[in-house]
Formats: C-alpha cells, sequence, structure tokens
C-alpha cells in the first residue's frame, strides 16, 4: 500500500463525513425551523408588537429563508458569526454552533462546559465494557456448550432486556441509600479531585458497562465460534499451537474488526450525550443540556446540540474506519 | 451473523409450495424444543391477551387507572400502608401523590409499549424490505441513493433527534395522537439494519439460478420480486423484526421516561418509572412493578427472537 492509495481512501471517507454533516445539519435545521415555535416570539415579551417581532427576528436571523438561515449557520462554524446589527450585536466566535439567546451563551461555550462530564461517563464506561464483554464472550465460546457457557449467556440475555434506567435506580437504592457505598448523584471535576470524580462516576459506570458488556459479550461468542472453527485455526493447531494461543494470537484478532466497528458506533452516540444514565445519576452532561434545553424549546441549543452529536458520531466512524484499515490488510487494497 | 446464514437460507429449494409445510415443522419443532425461546413465545403471547382484553378485564375487577384514591394515602402523599399500598382492592399497591391504582396503570400500560413496539417495528420492516429489496435488485443509481440515506441516518444522533422531535413536534400538531407519532420516530429511525440485510440478500438471490431462469423466461420484475425474491427473503425478516420489537419498545419506554414519550394520563410504563424516580426511595414498589414489567416483555421477547433465529438458521441445528 503506497501513499496515493491512502489518500484515495482517506479522501472518499472525508467527502462522505462532509455530505452526512451537511445532510444532518440542515435536516435538523429544516425540522426545528420549519416548527413554528418561534425563538423570537418568546423572546420579544408580553406586548410583542409586530414591529418588535420583526425586529427580534431580524436580529436573530430568523427572517431569512430556511436554506439561508442553514447556510449562515453553516459559515458561522468555520467564520463565527455577529448577530444583530449597530451598538446591541452578539458575537459568535468559530466554531459557532449558534446562539442561546435565553440563556445569553454561545452554545458553543455550553456545550463545552457539560462535554467533559459526558466524556467521563461514555469513555469509563467504554472501557469496562469492552473488557468484560469480549472476556465473557471469549470464555462463552472456548467453552462451548458448557454450563459455564449457558449460564453467560442467559445472563446476557437478561443484561440486554434490561432498561438502563431500572439498572441504574436499582442500582442507587442498593449501593448508595441502603448500603451507603457510593455517591447516588453529583459530579466532581477530575481537575478538582481525582478520587472523588472516579468515586462520583462508579455506579454510572458499572450500570452502563454491565448492559453494553451483554451486546459485545453475545457478538464476540458468536464472532469466536466461527473463528475457531476457521481453516486457519485448524491449520494453526495443526502446526502445534497450544489451543490458548490460537484463542488470542489467531481467533482474537479476526473477531475485534466487527467488535470495533460496533464500538466507534456505541461510543460515538454515547459521546453525543448519555441522556438517560444522565438523567438517573443527576449528571450535569450533554444528554441533560439537551432535555433543558427541550423543556425550555430553546431551537438554536437543540440544533446545536444534535448537530454536535451528528459530528461525534460521524467522526467515530471515521476512526473506525481507519482502525480497520490498520487491522486488516484487505481493506487498504 | 445474519448476512452470514443468509446464504444457506436461500439455498434451500425455492419452489415455494414444495418446501413450505416441512421446511415449517423443521422450525416449529426446533423452536418447540428450545424451552427458553417456547416460555418467551408464551410471556409474549400472554402480554397481548393481556393488553387487547385489558378494559374488559380491569372492568371486570372494578379498577381504573384514572380515578385518584386519596383514602389510600398518608400525609405526606406516599401510598399508605405495606409495599407501596398492596391490598386487596390495589393489588400493585397505588401511585404516590393520586393515589391511582397501580395495578391498572400497568396492565393498561402494556398497549402503549406493544402498539408502539409493534407498530414500530412493522413500519421499519415495511420501508426497510422494500427500500432494501429495491436497492440491491435494481442496482445502480437506486442502490447508491439508498446506501447514502442509510449513511445519513446511521450519522444522525437518533435518541437526540427523537428526544427534540418529541418535545417540538406537539408544538406544531397538538392534536396529534403521541402513539402514532412515537410509531412514525422510532420506525423511521428502525429500518436501516434490516434495509442492509435485505439489500446483501437479495444481491445474492438475484445471481442465483432460478432467478436467472424466470428472468430469462420474460417475467417482469415486480413478477420475480413477488414469486422469488420475496419469499426466499421471509424467514430472514420475520427474525429480524422478531429481534426488533424489544428495541422499539425500549426506545418508547425510554422516550417516556425522559417525559417526551407518551404523555398522561395514557399510562406507560416508562413514564411511570420516570415518575418514580423521585419516589423510589421511599416507595421502591412504584418502580419494581411497572419495571418488572417492562423488563418481562423484553427479555420474553429477545428469548423468543434467539430462538426463532438458530431455528431458522440450518448451522445453529446443530449447537
Amino acid at each position: 500500500m503506497n501513499a496515493r492509495h491512502v489518500l484515495r481512501f482517506l479522501s472518499t471517507r472525508l467527502a462522505t463525513v462532509v455530505l452526512v454533516l451537511a445532510v444532518v445539519s440542515f435536516l435538523t435545521y429544516a425540522v426545528f425551523v420549519l416548527l413554528p415555535a418561534n425563538p423570537a416570539a418568546a423572546a420579544c415579551g408580553k406586548p410583542c408588537t409586530p414591529e418588535r417581532l420583526a425586529t427580534a427576528q431580524a436580529f436573530m436571523g430568523l427572517d431569512k429563508g430556511p436554506v439561508q438561515q442553514w447556510w449562515d449557520f453553516v459559515v458561522g462554524i468555520f467564520a463565527g458569526r455577529t448577530y444583530g446589527a449597530g451598538a446591541a450585536t452578539i458575537h459568535c466566535p468559530a466554531p459557532c454552533l449558534g446562539y442561546s439567546f435565553q440563556l445569553r451563551q454561545p452554545v458553543t461555550d455550553l456545550i463545552a462546559a457539560r462535554f467533559p462530564v459526558t466524556a467521563s461517563i461514555a469513555v469509563g464506561a467504554a472501557i469496562l465494557w469492552l473488557a468484560i464483554g469480549v472476556a465473557a464472550g471469549t470464555v462463552a465460546a472456548v467453552r462451548r456448550g458448557t454450563a459455564l457457557d449457558r449460564g453467560l449467556m442467559v445472563a446476557a440475555v437478561t443484561g440486554v432486556s434490561a432498561p438502563s434506567y431500572l439498572v441504574g435506580l436499582l442500582g442507587i437504592l442498593l449501593f448508595g441509600f441502603t448500603l451507603n457505598m457510593v455517591p447516588v448523584s453529583g459530579y466532581v471535576p477530575f481537575a478538582t479531585s481525582p478520587v472523588d470524580w472516579a468515586w462520583h462516576l462508579v455506579l454510572p459506570w458499572c450500570v452502563l458497562a454491565l448492559l453494553s458488556a451483554a451486546i459485545y459479550a453475545r457478538l464476540t461468542r458468536a464472532q469466536m465460534i466461527e473463528a475457531l472453527g476457521s481453516d486457519y485455526a485448524r491449520t494453526a493447531r495443526a502446526k502445534g499451537l497450544p489451543e490458548h494461543r490460537v484463542v488470542t494470537r489467531h481467533a482474537l484478532r479476526n473477531v475485534t474488526i466487527p467488535i470495533v466497528t460496533l464500538f466507534g458506533l456505541d461510543l460515538g452516540v454515547l459521546l453525543g450525550g448519555a441522556v438517560i444514565t444522565e438523567r438517573v445519576f443527576s449528571m450535569p452532561g450533554l444528554g441533560s443540556l439537551l432535555l433543558d434545553a427541550v423543556g425550555s424549546t430553546d431551537l438554536p441549543l437543540v440544533v446545536g446540540i444534535t448537530v454536535f452529536s451528528a459530528a461525534l458520531i460521524v467522526v467515530a466512524n471515521l476512526v473506525v474506519d481507519l482502525v480497520y484499515g490498520l487491522l486488516d490488510p484487505r481493506v487498504r487494497a | 451473523m445474519t448476512l452470514d446464514h443468509a446464504e444457506e437460507l436461500v439455498a434451500a429449494p425455492s419452489s415455494p409450495g414444495a418446501a413450505g409445510p416441512t421446511r415449517r415443522e423443521t422450525w416449529w419443532r426446533v423452536l418447540r424444543r428450545d424451552r427458553f425461546a417456547f416460555a418467551g413465545l408464551v410471556v409474549v403471547l400472554l402480554y397481548v391477551v393481556v393488553a387487547l382484553t385489558a378494559p374488559l378485564l380491569l372492568d371486570r375487577l372494578g379498577v381504573d387507572p384514572y380515578t385518584y384514591h386519596l383514602d389510600a394515602l398518608d400525609e405526606n402523599g406516599a401510598p399508605a400502608g405495606w409495599g407501596g399500598g398492596i391490598s386487596a382492592e390495589h393489588w400493585f399497591g397505588v401511585e404516590p401523590l393520586t393515589g391511582r391504582d397501580l395495578f391498572a396503570i400497568v396492565v393498561l400500560g402494556s398497549r402503549a409499549s406493544l402498539a408502539v413496539g409493534l407498530g414500530a417495528t412493522a413500519l421499519a420492516v415495511l420501508v426497510g424490505t422494500t427500500l432494501g429489496v429495491l436497492a440491491g435488485y435494481a442496482g445502480g443509481w437506486v442502490d447508491v441513493l439508498v446506501s447514502r440515506v442509510v449513511d445519513v441516518l446511521l450519522g444522525f444522533p437518533a435518541l437526540v433527534f427523537m428526544i427534540a422531535l418529541g418535545a417540538i413536534v406537539p408544538l406544531q400538531f397538538p392534536h396529534a395522537p403521541r402513539i402514532l407519532l412515537l410509531v412514525v420516530v422510532i420506525g423511521l429511525f428502525g429500518w436501516t439494519s434490516i434495509a442492509r440485510v435485505v439489500r446483501a440478500q437479495t444481491l445474492t438471490l438475484r445471481s442465483l439460478g432460478f432467478v436467472r431462469a424466470s428472468r430469462g423466461l420474460g417475467a417482469s420484475p415486480g413478477h420475480v420480486v413477488l414469486r422469488h425474491v420475496l419469499p426466499n427473503l421471509a424467514a430472514t425478516v420475520v427474525v429480524f423484526a422478531t429481534i426488533s420489537v424489544p428495541g422499539a419498545i425500549g426506545s418508547e419506554a425510554a422516550l417516556s421516561f425522559l417525559g417526551v414519550g407518551v404523555q398522561p394520563p395514557t399510562p406507560s410504563w416508562g413514564r411511570s418509572i420516570g415518575d418514580a424516580v423521585t419516589w423510589f426511595s421511599s416507595d421502591p414498589m412504584y418502580l419494581v412493578f411497572p419495571g418488572v414489567a417492562l423488563f418481562g416483555i423484553t427479555l420474553a421477547f429477545n428469548a423468543f427472537g434467539d430462538g426463532l433465529r438458530d431455528a431458522l438458521d440450518p448451522r445453529a441445528v446443530r449447537r
């Protein structure tokens, strides 16, 4: 594989990324702008004369057509944008994801303030579930048909079926209120105290990880059984390789590919707002920001968060594709 | 997985009349032997019967989910008595603050759950199968277009978007039934994986002898799709639909839990669980009953779906 191939691979992937983001942002914009929950009317105040409404709309850039509004939004991301004219202007520096007229802050700042919380929840849980899921799935596949396998798989179906908020609430009830072992809500920044940070996150991590681990265990088991029955595994055994080496060296490497695909998608989605977990554990992350924005019909904030989440998903997919190329030489050809 | 055994499924003799009954007998026997899956099927049917007969059932028992029973509460608004106010009159106790009968709420909650779960899945299967067959059979720009739409939908933060829509659409259509809105929103986000699997299988089918023969004999595309492609996709689509239902049920419950799904006073398990958040340290039973009901239907569907997949997958029989 040479540099030209890498470049072509990258450029086609990047083109898809740009296309997807453009369409997602446009559709999001279209849906929320075309709906009549007019932010200008909300900001206009009680005696809302038509003139004042028109002024408010012009100030917010809502007097233009939907395509122009979307385009202003896109330009704002790269160049920043200014709302209003004359003395009362609001400047929103790039990358500007819009301006929340209700909170009087750029959406980018609001997201930046909340994102560390969501990232802490998502990344910690993801590491945990990947480790547990792949380990459990591998053990079940190697010990296929035994009581251990059956036990693990029944546990996995149960885990897949249990709603996360239910498990989370029961976890709070048991470990928080009854046993008084861990704090039941709130978030402490890592910079303030790493120990408190982790201590507050233990329960959300475990709850999220256990449920997702169930999905990964099922996938790993199915893939592993297939890999262990394949020709290359038989060849490896025929060479006299001990079984644990066949599993770790040969089978696991092939199992990695579908798992990385799923992992990238899941992590991307979770980073865009662990909405349910944040709600259950009262964590001030992106998900709770979204719920607040939705509750107060803060449309610029809703659009900004949606586009930001979409970007995370798309970037996660891109990273998966690149990792894919590293793991599987066939893709590069 | 589904993609892999697809080929073996379609490799079976495909004259619809001849292969039908014996094949059906085989998978039914396999499913019948799988106790976990069969139990799942029984539980699913039980829920469906309860959902269908809920009003009659509640009428016969003389309870309803709307009447306030303030006498069943203590001075703090929590249910009086043991286990969240369990009594001969209120089998599952009562709701805090209102004293509404929790048994009636849980029983009627099955309707919202199953209506959205089955409705959204039906919509997803319909859209996914249609577009998948179209993309796989027609190829060319149709295929490219469908694949791009799938790419875009996969890039959508579905839950985030559903929350936003669930909160904002009612401002536009205040009288639209929420259940219908949920069916449409969840269904339209759920069809992509079905479309991808169906597309891949259609591609395989199109190159098989009997399909090419039929086309060679001058059969129209519509005839080939209806008589040869769709019957051979049926097994995959049925399995996929069964596996999708718990996801759709979970989405409804999650949205209702977050307050943007089914609105009061229509009972919904997810919303009851959401309401229980503020009460569960003093009244855990308010969380437990709707929670168990939701967990039960999801587990039953998952167990049944797994068993059905194994039964329809020739390789899994050897397990």
